[in-house]
């Protein structure tokens, strides 16, 4: 049981965490424009997120937490 | 050095010593012909009250560890001749943007370029005018005696702490080289606390502190500006000083400062005693300018004449306090070319109608 | 549920410029949980260079202390200089450091300035919009090299662990990359080694960290990552160019 969450105020879609995602599981929320202007990062599969952080290792914005 | 004791010191040293004394235990130089000296008494003195001398790789360098000492919120100065005052400017714009307080010396040598190593007043624009880019002033104070040299130190530090702000000693050569006897002051060196704003370390128990000329929004660095210029006018109206011989019934005034006041005051020895009536202004702070004390002497005087080490460069600050009340001419010679007490003496007759 | 990762308490919570992906992101937070690690924030004071960091001083939840350009090394001087005590770092990025600082850098380098310099070789200038950085890879297309830069024209780039590792004051210098997450790791690594060489007292450090810039390379993110990887890495080997963190660079002539 793991869980990402995303700051969408700081996020800037940049889509790092997409790419270093083992389970691939990050979208970005196309659903969601920011105050920025950009489409904040989210997991629709939590169930399948493992928790090993590598998302916020990578996010340069500091815009991911996670749980495990 | 015992304090209140009588000694015989060349004016760099004299100035090193008083920095040291008002509580400056960290310098950093670079090398320049005519102010070396400074840098080699500190490096001598530092190690023994385990201050910081440190020779910077250039002048630029130097001042930039003056910006970082002075940012920690301890005393800091550097020293400096005229083409190493150039180099200096950027840091100092910086430093008077960042509202830090430090000492830059300038024994001015001639120029422009690597010009010459004898003494000059060439750079009396360049220091109350502009010392680096931007808005911005220092406080500028000229010596004209070694004691002075000392005294000045003291005052330098002080104000540059009170107002947050960039001090210059601006002598030349000639202060530089030469031996007086001066009195060290056993003077209480006043403190200020800069905890509000030094980047110390905020210790966990402030918010950060930062340290910083850099405003991106037009209207904050405008803000910031006039902010600083309101200091300024503070600084105009209490600390602009000027030493006044025998102006009250002056017909000529002539207005010199630094060695070149000196040269000044022989010559209007000499004019007194033929029954010339002059008298002599001696800007002590070049920024602020005492033009009070001139605007003043305007009233009653029927001439100005300015006298310089260099082309005419502080003669605008002199028609501009004396504002068309009299005619203000200029006497000087640039970097080296000393003016002698004759030839003052003569501009002087030339002016009063010669010898009565 | 325990939190595995969050936003290290020496990075402020506000969000940066930097450019979506730029990895200056990263290397602030690589510095701040080292800060964190390290139990320093206190006493830690942070130099930020002109250019796209200029405005880590907002970011950074240390003191700090904005620096004129490539002037960085010579602030942190002075500061530790007049606070022995506290921790000093400068945060620079190529043109700044290799350009317009490179006698700063090599002077604080050579005097053994017990000083930590983060170093961001991004191989362009990112602020004023993308020109010519002395880290340009020779052909490498910028506003300022049009046809990629011919080093019959402007020379060849500084690889700067390289020069510095020559000199005798340095106590470590070793150069990372941020493109993945294990070098993400080292490169934190890095900067905790260099950080506690100063704490030790030991002398000059630097980390030399390969970043991304993909609005001025004109890549995605991921993309920019790529070209990182098969570009730079080749040209600046990523390694331990310097250690002394055992002995220090005191009397080390």
């Amino acid at each position: 049981m793991a869980k990402m969450s995303v700051n969408d105020n700081i996020c800037k879609g940049c889509g790092l965490c997409i790419h270093v995602c083992p389970k691939k599981i990050i979208v970005l929320n196309k659903t969601v424009l920011n105050a920025k202007g950009y489409h904040p990062a989210k997991v629709d599969e939590m169930d399948k997120c493992i928790g090993c952080a590598m998302c916020a290792v990578m996010c340069p914005d500091c815009a991911i937490t996670v749980e495990k | 050095m015992a304090s209140n004791q009588k000694v015989l010191m060349k004016g760099n040293e004299a100035l090193a010593e008083a920095a040291i004394q008002a509580g400056c235990h960290h310098f950093f130089g670079y090398p320049i012909t005519p102010q070396t000296e400074v840098a080699a008494y500190m490096s001598k003195r530092m190690p023994k009250i385990g201050g910081t001398y440190l020779q910077a790789e250039s002048e630029v360098a130097a001042i930039n560890m003056v910006l970082g000492a002075a940012s920690a919120g301890v005393r800091a100065m550097t020293s400096s001749s005229s083409p190493g005052i150039s180099l200096k400017s950027e840091g100092i714009s910086y430093i008077a943007g960042s509202d830090l307080p430090c000492l830059i010396i300038n024994v001015q040598r001639g120029g422009p370029g690597l010009g010459g190593i004898q003494p000059s007043q060439s750079d009396y624009w360049q220091a109350t005018r502009a010392p680096g880019h931007g808005d911005l002033h220092i406080l500028v104070f000229a010596p004209s005696t070694i004691q002075e040299m000392v005294d000045m130190v003291f005052d330098a530090f002080e104000n540059a702490d009170r107002y947050r702000m960039p001090a210059m000693i601006l002598a030349d050569g000639m202060l530089g080289q030469m031996m007086e006897p001066v009195v060290f002051p056993e003077k209480k060196v006043v403190t200020f606390d800069k905890e509000s704003w030094a980047t110390n370390g905020h210790k966990n128990q402030r918010p950060h502190n930062i340290v910083n000329s850099l405003y991106l929004q037009a209207t904050e660095l405008e803000r910031k500006v006039k902010e600083r210029f309101e200091r300024y006018e503070v600084i105009k109206a209490k600390e602009a000083r000027a030493e006044e011989y025998l102006v009250d019934d002056a017909e000529l005034v002539v207005v010199a400062y630094g060695a070149t006041s000196r040269i000044a005051r022989s010559a209007i020895n000499s004019a007194r005693a033929k029954g010339v009536k002059v008298g002599l202004i001696r800007p002590q702070t070049l920024w602020p300018y005492p033009s009070a004390v001139i605007a003043k002497a305007a009233q009653t005087a029927k001439a100005f004449l300015t006298v310089e080490m260099s082309m005419g460069q502080m003669v605008d600050d002199v028609r501009l306090a004396v504002n068309g009340k009299a005619p203000v001419s200029f006497f000087g010679h640039t970097g080296g070319v000393i003016p002698t007490p004759a030839e003052v003496l003569s501009e002087i007759e030339k002016l009063t109608g010669g010898d009565r | 549920m325990a939190i595995v990762y969050q936003r290290p308490h020496a990075l402020l919570d506000v969000p940066t410029h930097y450019c979506p992906g730029c990895t200056h992101g990263v290397i602030h937070k690589l510095v701040a949980e080292v800060i964190d690690e390290l139990g320093i924030e206190g006493n830690t004071v942070g130099v930020v260079p002109v250019g796209c960091s200029v405005m880590a001083y907002d970011y950074f939840a240390c003191d700090a202390v904005e620096a004129p350009h490539g002037r960085a090394p010579a602030v942190a001087t002075g500061l530790k200089r007049a606070i022995p005590t506290n921790v000093v770092f400068t945060y620079q990025g190529d043109g700044d450091l290799a350009a317009i600082g490179t006698a700063e850098t090599v002077h604080s380098a050579t005097r053994g300035e017990n000083i930590t310099v983060i170093f961001v070789n991004n191989g362009i200038y990112g602020m004023t919009g993308g020109q010519m950085a002395p880290t340009t890879l020779p052909g490498q297309v910028t506003q300022t090299t049009p046809y990629g830069r011919d080093t019959d024209i402007a020379g060849y780039p500084i690889r700067v662990c390289e020069m510095l590792s020559t000199l005798s004051g340095v106590a470590y210098a070793e150069r990372v990359a941020v493109d993945s997450v294990p070098n993400i790791k080292k490169a934190k690594a890095a900067i905790k080694k260099a950080f506690t060489a100063q704490i030790e007292g030991k002398g000059f450090s630097i980390v030399e960290v390969l970043s991304t810039c993909p609005t001025n390379w004109g890549f995605t993110p991921v993309e920019a990552i790529q070209w990182l990887r098969d570009n730079m890495m080749p040209y600046y080997p990523l390694g331990v160019y310097m250690d002394r963190t055992e002995e220090g660079v005191k009397h080390n002539a």
